[in-house]
């Protein structure tokens, strides 16, 4: 009894563990695929699919046949143990472990000689597609067939440090600015202070499509239409919902004694807000920094609108890039590498905090 | 406090001028130098020629910083009030600038969406509700409300039900950091990026000979005997090879908040429920699900807010061609590409109307909270 319960156990998590990897596998084989082709020759991407790179058999030409002039070649043709017409030749006729492929038109009078063979490595690794995005003057590569084709460069590495510039500064100002406001509305006293936090939680859920028209008409009056000072301010606008409520849930939670005995000692709001709520709301700052870092640099939309081709961040490039070279996989898949190393990187390093800004009730809107 | 001198009455506000002339002085000059500063950075940004590098760090230096020193700035001058005013006022300096931005941000900006919805293509001519009945009978607008409809239901379902499954499964791994991490990874991927993830997965290359398929889909496919299929191309099921994608996307953030909700529940609980008998079908349907049944509903809701907003993977896969157009996209056509502000300020506002029933929840639940 003992015994059979204790197999059965061991096959349920032997089910249990098959499963996961069944689904991990499907969840990581798209970016796996990414990453493999960003690094092959172009050449190579638009003849074999990226999984070749995995030991596998292949036809490798071993021999060449050129047919006598005696030969007619609008009948059937025997080589070796086959017997078959040009057409069929022209599309290989397998033979054992051989294969026949009749090479270019018919006059040719040349047959290919091909063996299955094993190929345990890909060699065809090449930096050549990230040099290729990263710049933006023109760039060569090779299609299937080694045919030259000529492109402009996508510049994503200006691109790159565009989405720095808007994002570093779109992720600080809204945490000053909530952390100031949460502060306030944690520890303060004044007229209208719930009335102001209620429309605050409102807001939390508001689609920013509802501030887009608008805020895009004051930008043109004022002229701020594809500057950093634009995307900043929207991007802190939106996030404002959010990082004021998570920030009052823990600042608020702040035990009130520390914060009287920096009273008593004469402490001001301002002081106490620098030396001691900000050092203690540590984590809550963390989380919501990692949450909105990844927000504004994933964001599409928001730059779309109020950047556009002024001031390009990867988003917006890597959009670009498949609307003009939709079928350029080479240069697409280093591209789409490009555009998310930074947010994995910071990611798995801060993942803690981002789990702990899920739980906390981060719904944007 | 560093504002010793309070002003008593029978001094009389000259006087107390007159004490503090020079404090007046600096706070005068203060601000007006913090403002040429910022203007000048302002202007720099805006008109050199200076390598790209330089511009990041100064940008990134000048807007931080800025907001910094507004904040120090302000909160000088009220520190240097009499103490009443100063008590009275510094609550303003601490929350008046998210107040002032939320205001110009979201809340104004609803009723200014609101107005112009009932103006035409260039806000000039009043045409009532003209753009709400263009918003609800269009055939293309009808397309939308169906489609977000399919990702609102089949896009939350899956997401929610994936997510859950991976949560109750990776509890009872040896490996559940790795697998989780792996079902987690693709919320750090913008969706552009994920779009271009998935174009190369439905990749087709069309026949021809020695063509062979390097999209992984089409691979599976005739590797299995079957015909390759452009499969975006294809109303109304492409509609679902997008959907896959936030599935792809978003199950990790059903499954992390759904596996600490489980984690959550008494070992006690469950043991107890086995003890008497129950299999582990019951155990998760009888026990389990009623137990995280908040959680499993929070969670829905910020899927579904979310696919009704979803925007960015329509536009980058198919532009919302092939019948595939959601609202957020067409609101982006009409405003952005038509430039008809009406009927995109129209459908701004249907979008805010479906969301206002979790508004309500919200105000609702943090109303109930002893916080305030």
């Amino acid at each position: 009894m003992a015994a059979k319960s204790s197999s059965r156990k061991k096959l349920s998590s032997i089910l249990v563990e098959v499963t996961l990897i069944l689904i991990s596998l499907v969840w990581i084989l798209p970016t796996l695929g990414v990453l493999i082709t960003s690094v092959r020759s172009s050449k190579d991407i638009f003849s074999s699919g990226w999984w070749t790179i995995l030991p596998h058999r292949t036809w490798v030409e071993v021999n060449e046949i050129r047919l006598g002039e005696s030969v007619d070649v609008d009948g059937p043709m025997t080589i070796g143990k086959v017997t078959a017409t040009f057409e069929e030749f022209r599309q290989g006729v397998e033979d054992g472990d051989k294969r026949y492929l009749w090479f270019g038109n018919k006059r040719s009078r040349l047959i290919k000689v091909e063996e299955l063979q094993w190929q345990w490595f890909y060699d065809g690794y090449t930096r050549e597609n990230y040099e290729n995005v990263l710049v933006g003057r023109e760039i060569r590569f090779q299609d299937a067939s080694g045919a030259e084709i000529v492109r402009q460069g996508s510049n994503l590495s200006g691109a790159f440090l565009n989405s720095i510039a808007v994002t570093i500064p779109a992720t600080i100002i809204p945490i000053l600015i909530a952390a100031f406001a949460a502060y306030a509305f944690a520890w303060m006293n004044f007229p209208g202070r719930k009335v102001f936090f209620i429309i605050v939680v409102a807001l939390l859920v508001v689609p920013l499509q509802i501030a887009l028209i608008p805020i895009l008409q004051d930008y043109t009056r004022l002229g701020l239409t594809g500057s950093y000072l634009a995307i900043w301010l929207a991007h802190t606008g939106f996030g404002l919902p959010l990082a004021v409520y998570l920030l009052f849930n823990y600042i608020g939670t702040l035990p009130r004694e520390t914060l009287e005995a920096a009273f008593i000692d004469g402490a001001s709001h301002f002081t106490i807000f620098f030396r001691l709520i900000l050092p203690l709301s540590v984590p809550a700052l963390a989380s919501f920094a990692i949450f909105q870092f990844l927000w504004v640099w994933n964001d599409y939309l928001v730059a779309l609108v109020f950047l556009g081709d002024q001031n390009r961040v990867l988003t917006y490039a890597l959009a670009a890039m498949v609307g003009e070279k939709g079928q350029d996989w080479h240069l697409l898949t280093a591209g789409a590498f490009i555009s998310m190393i930074l947010p994995l990187t910071v990611f798995f390093a801060l993942q803690r905090y981002f789990v702990r800004g899920l739980m906390a009730g981060s719904v944007k809107g | 406090m560093d504002n010793p001198r309070v002003p008593q009455e029978k001094i009389g506000v000259l006087a107390w001028v007159a004490a503090n002339i020079s404090r007046l002085l600096i706070a005068l000059f203060v601000p007006v130098v913090t403002f040429l500063v910022l203007w000048q950075g302002f202007l720099f940004l805006r008109d050199s020629n200076a390598p790209q590098i330089v511009i990041v760090i100064v940008s990134i230096v000048w807007g931080v910083g800025g907001v910094a020193l507004l904040y120090f700035i302000a909160n000088y001058l009220v520190e240097s009030l009499p103490r009443v005013w100063m008590h009275r006022l510094q609550p303003y300096v601490f929350v008046g600038p998210a107040l002032a931005i939320l205001a110009w941000f979201l809340a104004i900006p609803t009723l200014r969406t609101l107005w112009l919805s009932f103006f035409g293509p260039r806000s000039a001519n009043f045409v009532g509700l003209d753009n709400y009945i263009f918003a609800f009978t269009d055939r293309i607008m009808l397309e939308t409300f169906r489609n977000n409809l399919l990702w609102m239901v089949f896009g939350t379902f899956f997401c929610v039900a994936f997510g859950l499954l991976i949560a109750v499964l990776a509890d009872r791994s040896p490996n559940e950091k790795f697998y989780k991490a792996i079902i987690f990874m693709p919320m750090a991927i913008s969706f552009v990026g994920a779009g271009v993830i998935w174009r190369f997965v439905y990749a087709y290359r069309g026949e021809g000979v020695g063509i062979e398929e390097i999209g992984l889909i089409n691979a599976i496919v005739v590797a299995m005997g079957g015909q390759a299929q452009p499969w975006l191309l294809q109303p109304p099921w492409n509609n679902f090879f997008l959907i896959a994608i936030m599935v792809w996307l978003q199950t990790g953030y059903s499954m992390v908040i759904l596996s600490s909700a489980i984690k959550g529940i008494p070992e006690e609980i469950i043991e107890a429920s086995r003890v008497d008998g129950a299999n582990e079908f019951q155990v998760f349907f009888r026990i389990m699900i009623p137990t995280i049944q908040t959680t499993l509903v929070a969670v829905g809701t910020t899927v579904l807010i979310f696919s009704l907003k979803l925007f960015d993977i329509v536009r980058v896969m198919t532009g919302g061609n092939y019948g595939t157009n959601v609202i957020a996209n067409e609101f982006y056509l009409q405003q952005f590409t038509y430039a008809n502000t009406g009927r995109g300020a129209a459908i701004a506002i249907v979008l805010l109307v479906a969301v206002i029933p979790v508004m309500i929840y919200n105000l609702r639940s943090f109303s109930e909270r002893k916080a305030f």
